[in-house]
Parts: C-alpha cells; sequence; structure tokens
C-alpha cells in the first residue's frame, strides 16, 4: 500500500516548492535575456544595484511576508515608511542625536503594528480594514508634521549615503548589508522557531491552530508588529538613500511590496511561502527596471505594465498549485 | 474500579446558543485511571460539553473543578498546558505543516532555541511506529487520507496529554485494525493513571474500552452508569429516549427483490494507475452493491472514478448502455449519477448557508441557475428530509457552522436525496451518525432501492454492508478482489475472510 501511495505524497512535497522554482526559472530567463541583448549587463554590479535601489522594498517586502503567511495583509506599510522619513527628520533637525532619532521611530513603527494586530485580534477585524485606516492614519500624521519635504543634514545620514562596501572588485551599500541581515534573520525565525512554525500554523488553518493550543493571538499581533518595526527600518534605509523625509515617500510602496511577495512564491491565502521567495521577487521586480533602462527606448510605466502581467501569471500559478485537492 | 476521588467535576453546566439551549444544568465526573464513554443522540451536546470543558466556548452556568481547584480555561492553550489534551471532532490539524510538525509544533524539541527538525521527525516516527502508523513524519500532512490524519490528531494527543485526554470521535474514519491499535493504546495510558473521554456512536466500541458511561439527551444529563451495569439496550434507549422496538425493525426487513434486468451503469476494465487496478463491475436499477475492504484497501477511489472526480486512465464506462467519458463530475451529474464524499468537511457544506439552501444547493445546480427552485417546493422538499432524516435543530434557517457533526452530515445527505438521482453513490454515509438515525437512514436506502434507484454503498461497518446490499464487492491493495452476491449463505467472516486472503471463501 505504502508503495503505491508514495508517489502521490512525494508530489505533496515537492507542490509547496512550486512556485519558489517558478520566480527562479524567470529570473534565471530574465536575466539571460538581459544578457543576451544588451551590452554591460552581464556585469555584477548591475545585479548589485537592483539591491541598492531597492534594499527599503525589501525590508518592507519580509515585514509583509510574515503578514500574509498568516492570511493577513498589511495595507500601511507605504505610510508607516513615510511617516518614519518625517518623523526621523524632523527629530534631527530638533538636534536628536542620530541613534536616539533612530531607535524612536524603529519603537514607533513596531508600537503602530503592534496597535493594528491588537484592532484586528481582538476585535475580529478584517486586516484589510484595520491597515487601510492605518495608512490613512500614517499618510495624514506625516502631512500634519509637514506638507513639504525636509531635509536631513545630519552628518551620520550624509556619510551612511555615501558610503560604499566593497565586494571584490564592487561595491554595495551599508543599506544592503541591513537588508540583508533582515532577510537573514526572517529566514531563521520563520524556519526554526516556534513563532515562526506558528506563523505558518495560522496560515495553514487558524482556527485548528487556536484548537490545537498554539498561541494564535499573539503570533498575530506579533506578525503586524514586526511588519510595522520592518517598515519602519524600510524607512530609515529610504531617509539614508533620500536624505529627507517627505509626506510623499513610498507612496503605493505597500503594493509593490505585496507584488513582491506574491511574485515569490508567497500564497496571499496564507500557509506557504518563504523569504527567499521575496528576495527573488524583489529581485524580479528590480530586473524588469533595470531590463527597462537598458532597452531606453521604453517608459518607465511598462515597468507596471509588466509586473502587472507577472502578478497575473503567478496567482494564476498558485491557483493551479492549490486547487488539485488530494 | 475501586472509587477514587475523581479528577474532574462539572456541575450544572449550562451553555446557550442564540436560539438553541445546547446544554442545561449537566453534571459530568471523570476519574483517573478511566475510560468514560459520553453518549448521545446527534446534536445531544456531547462536542459542546467537551469545547466548553477545553475554554473553547465561555461558560453560560456551572463551575469545573480540575483535581479540587476550580478553574475555567481561557481556550485549548491553558488547558494543554493543564494537562487536558484534546482531539476535536473535526480534525483539528494544519494540512500545509509535515505530519512531524503537526504532531509536535508548540511542542518542539529545540537546541539553542532553535527547532531540531531532525530530533522531531525521530520522535515522530517512533510515536507513529507505537501507534502502528508507517508514514513519512517529514511528509506533508494533506497529502494522506482522512484516516491517517485523524490518527496523527490521536498521536499529537496522546503525546500531549498529561491527566486527561478527551477524544471527540476518534474513531469515525478508523478502520478496525486502526482501532484495536488505538484501544490498545487508551488501555496502556488508563494502566499510567489517565482519566479518558471517549465520544462515538459505534456501541461495540463502548463496551469494549469504556469504564463507565454518561449519557446526554437533548442537553439534558441522563445519568452516569457503569458499562458493565447497563446493556447495549437499556443504553440506546437511555439515549433515544424511547423504546427500542421501532429500531429493530430494520434488521428482519428482507431486502427488497432484484431485479430490474437493464443494467444502468457497467464499468469495464476501468482504473487508474496508482489508485485502483482496472476492475469490472455492474451496476443495476434498484440495487445496492456494497464495496467492503479495509481503509486504503481502494473503496473511495473506485467510487471517485465512477463519478468522474478523478479520471480513469483505462476502460470503458456505459450507462444506460452507451459509452461515456467522465469528463468530471458535471458529466457523472447529467447522466443522474450523485455522489455523497468521504470528505464532508473539506467538499461539501457551505457552512454559512442555512440547512435549506445547502439542502437545494445541488438541485438548483442540476436546474440550472435561471430556473429557480420555487420557494414553496423548497420548504416541502427540505421539511420531508429533516423530518426524514432527523435533522436537529428542525428548523431549515439554521445556518450549518452551528449544528451538531452528525446533523452536519445528515444535511449533506439530504442535499443528493433531494436531486432524485438513478444512481447514489454513498461513502460511509453513517460516519459520526447516531444509531437511531443510522437505522433512518439504513432504512431509507433500502426503500430508495424498492422504487428503482441504484446504491453503491461504501462503509466501514461491515454489518451495515451486509445488512443492506445485494451485490458485495470486496477490495484488496486497490483492486477488485471479488464480487458475490449476497445470499443467506455470505456472513461477516466469509466476507473478512476475502478480505484478509483475497480469495473467495
Ligand atoms: N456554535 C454554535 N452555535 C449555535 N448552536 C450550536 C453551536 N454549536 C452547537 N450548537 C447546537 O448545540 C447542540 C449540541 O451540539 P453538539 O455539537 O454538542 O452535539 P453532539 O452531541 O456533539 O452531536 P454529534 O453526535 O452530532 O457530534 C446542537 O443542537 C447544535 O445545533
Ligand atoms: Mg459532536
Amino acid at each position: 500500500m505504502t508503495s503505491v501511495l508514495a508517489p502521490r505524497r512525494r508530489a505533496w512535497t515537492i507542490r509547496k516548492y512550486v512556485p519558489i522554482l517558478g520566480t527562479l526559472v524567470l529570473l534565471v530567463i530574465m536575466y539571460g535575456i538581459g544578457i543576451v541583448n544588451y551590452e554591460g549587463f552581464y556585469n555584477t554590479q548591475i545585479l548589485l544595484n537592483i539591491f541598492i535601489d531597492n534594499s527599503f522594498l525589501l525590508v518592507v517586502a519580509v515585514g509583509m511576508t510574515f503578514v500574509i503567511l498568516t492570511g493577513g495583509i498589511d495595507l500601511s506599510v507605504g505610510s508607516v515608511v513615510a511617516l518614519t522619513t518625517m518623523v526621523c527628520a524632523t527629530l534631527l533637525n530638533d538636534g536628536w542625536p542620530a541613534p536616539a532619532a533612530m531607535i524612536a521611530v524603529l519603537v514607533m513603527g513596531a508600537l503602530l503594528g503592534f496597535l493594528m494586530g491588537c484592532v484586528i485580534h481582538f476585535f475580529e477585524i478584517q486586516p484589510f480594514i484595520v491597515t487601510l485606516a492605518g495608512m490613512f492614519l500614517a499618510r495624514g500624521l506625516c502631512y500634519v508634521i509637514s506638507t513639504s519635504s525636509i531635509s536631513i543634514d545630519a552628518p551620520f545620514w550624509k556619510t551612511t549615503a555615501q558610503e560604499r562596501i566593497g565586494v571584490g572588485t564592487f561595491t554595495i551599500t551599508p543599506s544592503v548589508v541591513i537588508a540583508g541581515l533582515v532577510v537573514v534573520i526572517a529566514a531563521v525565525v520563520l524556519a526554526w522557531t516556534r513563532f515562526g512554525r506558528t506563523v505558518y500554523a495560522i496560515g495553514g488553518n487558524a482556527n485548528s491552530a487556536m484548537l490545537m493550543g498554539l498561541g494564535v493571538g499573539r503570533t498575530r499581533i506579533g506578525v503586524y508588529t514586526i511588519s510595522g518595526l520592518c517598515s519602519a527600518i524600510g524607512g530609515l534605509l529610504l531617509s539614508f538613500y533620500m536624505s529627507s523625509g517627505d509626506p510623499l515617500h513610498a507612496i503605493g510602496m505597500e503594493l509593490d511590496a505585496i507584488a513582491a511577495v506574491v511574485i515569490g512564491g508567497t500564497l496571499l491565502t496564507g500557509g506557504s511561502g518563504y523569504v527567499l521567495g521575496t528576495v527573488l521577487g524583489i529581485t524580479v521586480l528590480g530586473l524588469i527596471q533595470t531590463i527597462i533602462t537598458f532597452q531606453g527606448n521604453l517608459s518607465s510605466w511598462w515597468t507596471r505594465i509588466f509586473i502587472g502581467g507577472l502578478l497575473f501569471v503567478f496567482v494564476l500559478l498558485q491557483r493551479a498549485v492549490v486547487r488539485r485537492t488530494p | 474500579m475501586a472509587e477514587t476521588t475523581p479528577i474532574l467535576e462539572m456541575r450544572g453546566i449550562g451553555k446557550r446558543f442564540p436560539g438553541v439551549t445546547a446544554l442545561d444544568g449537566v453534571d459530568f465526573r471523570l476519574h483517573p485511571g478511566e475510560v468514560h464513554a459520553l453518549m448521545g443522540e446527534n446534536g445531544a451536546g456531547k462536542s459542546t460539553l467537551i469545547k466548553i470543558l477545553t475554554g473553547v466556548y465561555d461558560i453560560d452556568d456551572g463551575a469545573i473543578e480540575l483535581d479540587g481547584e476550580p478553574v475555567l480555561f481561557s481556550g485549548p492553550q491553558q488547558a494543554q498546558h493543564a494537562g487536558v489534551s484534546t482531539v476535536y471532532q473535526e480534525i483539528n490539524l494544519c494540512p500545509n505543516l509535515s505530519v512531524a510538525e503537526n504532531i509536535y509544533i508548540g511542542r518542539e524539541p529545540r537546541r539553542f532555541g532553535m527547532i531540531s527538525f531532525r530530533a522531531m521527525r525521530a520522535k515522530a516516527a517512533e510515536l507513529l511506529g507505537s501507534l502502528g502508523i508507517d508514514i513519512d513524519p517529514g511528509s506533508v500532512l494533506a497529502g494522506h487520507s482522512i484516516a491517517v490524519q485523524q490518527m496523527v490528531a490521536i498521536a499529537r494527543a496522546v503525546d500531549i496529554s498529561a491527566r486527561v485526554l478527551i477524544l471527540d470521535e476518534p474513531t469515525s474514519s478508523l478502520d478496525a485494525g486502526e482501532v484495536a491499535q488505538l484501544f490498545r493504546v487508551i488501555r496502556d495510558l488508563r494502566e499510567q493513571g489517565l482519566a479518558i473521554v471517549f465520544v462515538t456512536h459505534f456501541l461495540d466500541q463502548v463496551y469494549e474500552i469504556s469504564d463507565r458511561i454518561t449519557v446526554l439527551r437533548n442537553g439534558r444529563l441522563v445519568g452516569e452508569f457503569r458499562t458493565a451495569e447497563l446493556s447495549q439496550r437499556d443504553l440506546v434507549e437511555k439515549m433515544i429516549g424511547k423504546e427500542l422496538s421501532a429500531l429493530e425493525s430494520i434488521e428482519e426487513q428482507a431486502k427488497p427483490q432484484l431485479r430490474d434486468p437493464s443494467p444502468l451503469l457497467v464499468a469495464e476494465g476501468v482504473g487508474r494507475t496508482g489508485a485502483i487496478a482496472p476492475f469490472s463491475l455492474t451496476i443495476h436499477a434498484g440495487e445496492v452493491v456494497g464495496l467492503a475492504g479495509l481503509l486504503g484497501s481502494g473503496r473511495s477511489e473506485l467510487a471517485r472514478l465512477l463519478f468522474g472526480a478523478d479520471k480513469a486512465d483505462s476502460g470503458e464506462l456505459r450507462v444506460d448502455g452507451r459509452p461515456v467519458t467522465m469528463r468530471g463530475p458535471r458529466s457523472a451529474m447529467e447522466r443522474d449519477i450523485a455522489y455523497l464524499s468521504e470528505n464532508r468537511r473539506t467538499e461539501g457544506l457551505i457552512e454559512e448557508l442555512t440547512v435549506r439552501e445547502n439542502i437545494i444547493l445541488a438541485l438548483q445546480a442540476n436546474r440550472g441557475w435561471a430556473r429557480p427552485v420555487p420557494r414553496r417546493q423548497q420548504d416541502e422538499l427540505v421539511a420531508k428530509y429533516v423530518e426524514a432524516l432527523r435533522i436537529r435543530p428542525a428548523d431549515p434557517q439554521t445556518v450549518v457552522r452551528n449544528l451538531s457533526g452528525g446533523n452536519q452530515q445528515k444535511v449533506l445527505l439530504a442535499r443528493w436525496l433531494i436531486t432524485e438521482p438513478r444512481l447514489l453513490i454513498l461513502d460511509e454515509p453513517t460516519r459520526g451518525i447516531d444509531v437511531g438515525a443510522k437505522a433512518d437512514i439504513q432504512r431509507l436506502v433500502v426503500s430508495l432501492a424498492g422504487d428503482g434507484l441504484a446504491v453503491l454503498f461504501i462503509s466501514a461497518e461491515l454489518e451495515e454492508v451486509l445488512r443492506l446490499s445485494h451485490t458485495i464487492v470486496v477490495l484488496r491493495d486497490r483492486a477488485v478482489v471479488a464480487q458475490v452476491e449476497n445470499t443467506d449463505a455470505v456472513d461477516a467472516n466469509s466476507i473478512m475472510n476475502t478480505i484478509a486472503t483475497g480469495v473467495t471463501a
């Protein structure tokens, strides 16, 4: 009996890797296309630049991965990123030392996420609604602080923005290192800690997770807190990159983050996906941008069109993978 | 058994849901080292009592004492910490995780704060082995059959249980061998002084394993009895609250004489690699064909091929003498074939809809959405089946989510009966259904067959198959090994023999 059943089970085990493998294949194909068509594309620095330009998005998307894995969604991330840049710029201009300002905004981001998580859990309100409210709230707060951009002159910001770290003959920024650390920590937490596994369990079946005696509430609030914290880290990285706080920063970033997570193979219904997939998702988005830049004659809006098309393909792929019941 | 002080006492428990009093003044006590059966009809309040105990539901009246200390758990997590572990009636596992994780999640072996998956798989393999299950602990749960999932849930609870183990219908989809394994483990745990609550609708199992019985009826306590002092007959009477005579008539009722000679469905060499070896089978109008075999012998797989839920990769299927390709359930339904699947939880009910809406669903789908079933007709049909199957509460406007497990089953059965199919495939139709309703369903099958309905009847209970079927098809290791006419000479023993050896006795 076992022998007859074995192939089916193996198929189930392999199935969970199908979306991420799909992303990987796509990535290789896109990279190949780039190398064949554009001179200088093979230069590894091109790849690294993708991470330099998207380090903040990567961090935000990692937080989003936690939320989506539980079957939730966090629409507030873009606004929280913007609010972080605003608060940070204001504090610095008020003469706060850099470390204090950074800690303050990180705590603020985590707290915002925590509060939204509490509302979602204790009042049993849809995450979509709660984080939509959070999105308006945070964006509104930005404008309360100032309606225009605030530049950051703190020396630490200046040096961090210009700092380059050599990797062989190539260079990256400190932001990439930070984003890399966030990715590694997130991957370890999701794969090897009780908290991480509970995240997957909730995404698989929240009611079962509750009946199994797992800390569903604690974990749910936890993922929104993490997402808030990641948004704040993302905001800091963005302020390094932009050297300013601006209420117009990161508009629509929540959608880019969701797109990266989904293209990275995480199921929107929760329970399946990897941080590594999100890294691949970000790389795909970045590669599209890069290819369009290299092409030279396409409007940058084509990036959006490609991302839209890809999203369709990936959501359909997920559907196909999930649909087949045993 | 010496009188010990109870480890658990629930007194005067009351629970009201909007419109229903699920429990009213129920007392329940549990001693260490005993197996205590909780009995009652569908909707009597068994699962509710358990969920109150473990804090899934808030308590309206009454008090709970564990070890003499008043307790009120805020949820299963707290209950588990206090040493009370539960397998709820609905399988409560996460389909996306591995078998090992499902057993150990929340209690994973860790090194330096990191989960050690290797140690976890090793422990899981050992635990599953002790329950006689041979599966890869690293495999994803969703790939396993319902029976295996149920065993995994039991393994989890058994491993957690420190003082009290609660099993709400754990055996409903297990075969005899697995039940025997489970009972062996339960006896071991009883020896170690655990208190075990056991809910089931299988009376034989109650008498085999339990020391004491508490009977509920309509949310009220009927009484607590020692199993040895309560006859099976008395037990049933206490559960249904009336004389047993009505139940017994099914025993003597003769099978209606076959047979309309026209074959309704003919399968020739139909099979699917990996699921079931090619088989041939003929079902006539008015005939009840029973499938017998152990779990995993391919019973459901056979049914799924006939219904088109899976695609056959060999052979030919004829309905009314005309060859058909089953492209999916739709093609089957167009030919008046209905299928009550074994996976009711996932493939059947829409929990947010009412009883009436759920029952009418398939009929409406058959007619197409442009021609709604008139409300009057809906009400009549629904009322008829609510009555015939004793769906409780008998109000068709109840949301299905709020029905007890057994009553949800009946709603699904009603859905298919109402479409008036010519061939009805019933995969474990009486699983989780109480003795009274079980007899009702059996009687219904007999009378429908008398009216010319062909039935393919799958049940783990051999007696049931023997009582109802004209023809018995025996499966073993995913192949049909015998087809026998159900004459007086055939009995449970001879079928068991065929199942075990693969040759007709
Ligand atoms: N969440 C709920 N909301 C409303 N009514 C409910 C709810 N849960 C249970 N009920 C009702 O409470 C009564 C008892 O249900 P319960 O599930 O305890 O029955 P049971 O004895 O476990 O039956 P079964 O043998 O069918 O599992 C039923 O009438 C049911 O309809
Ligand atoms: Mg129940």
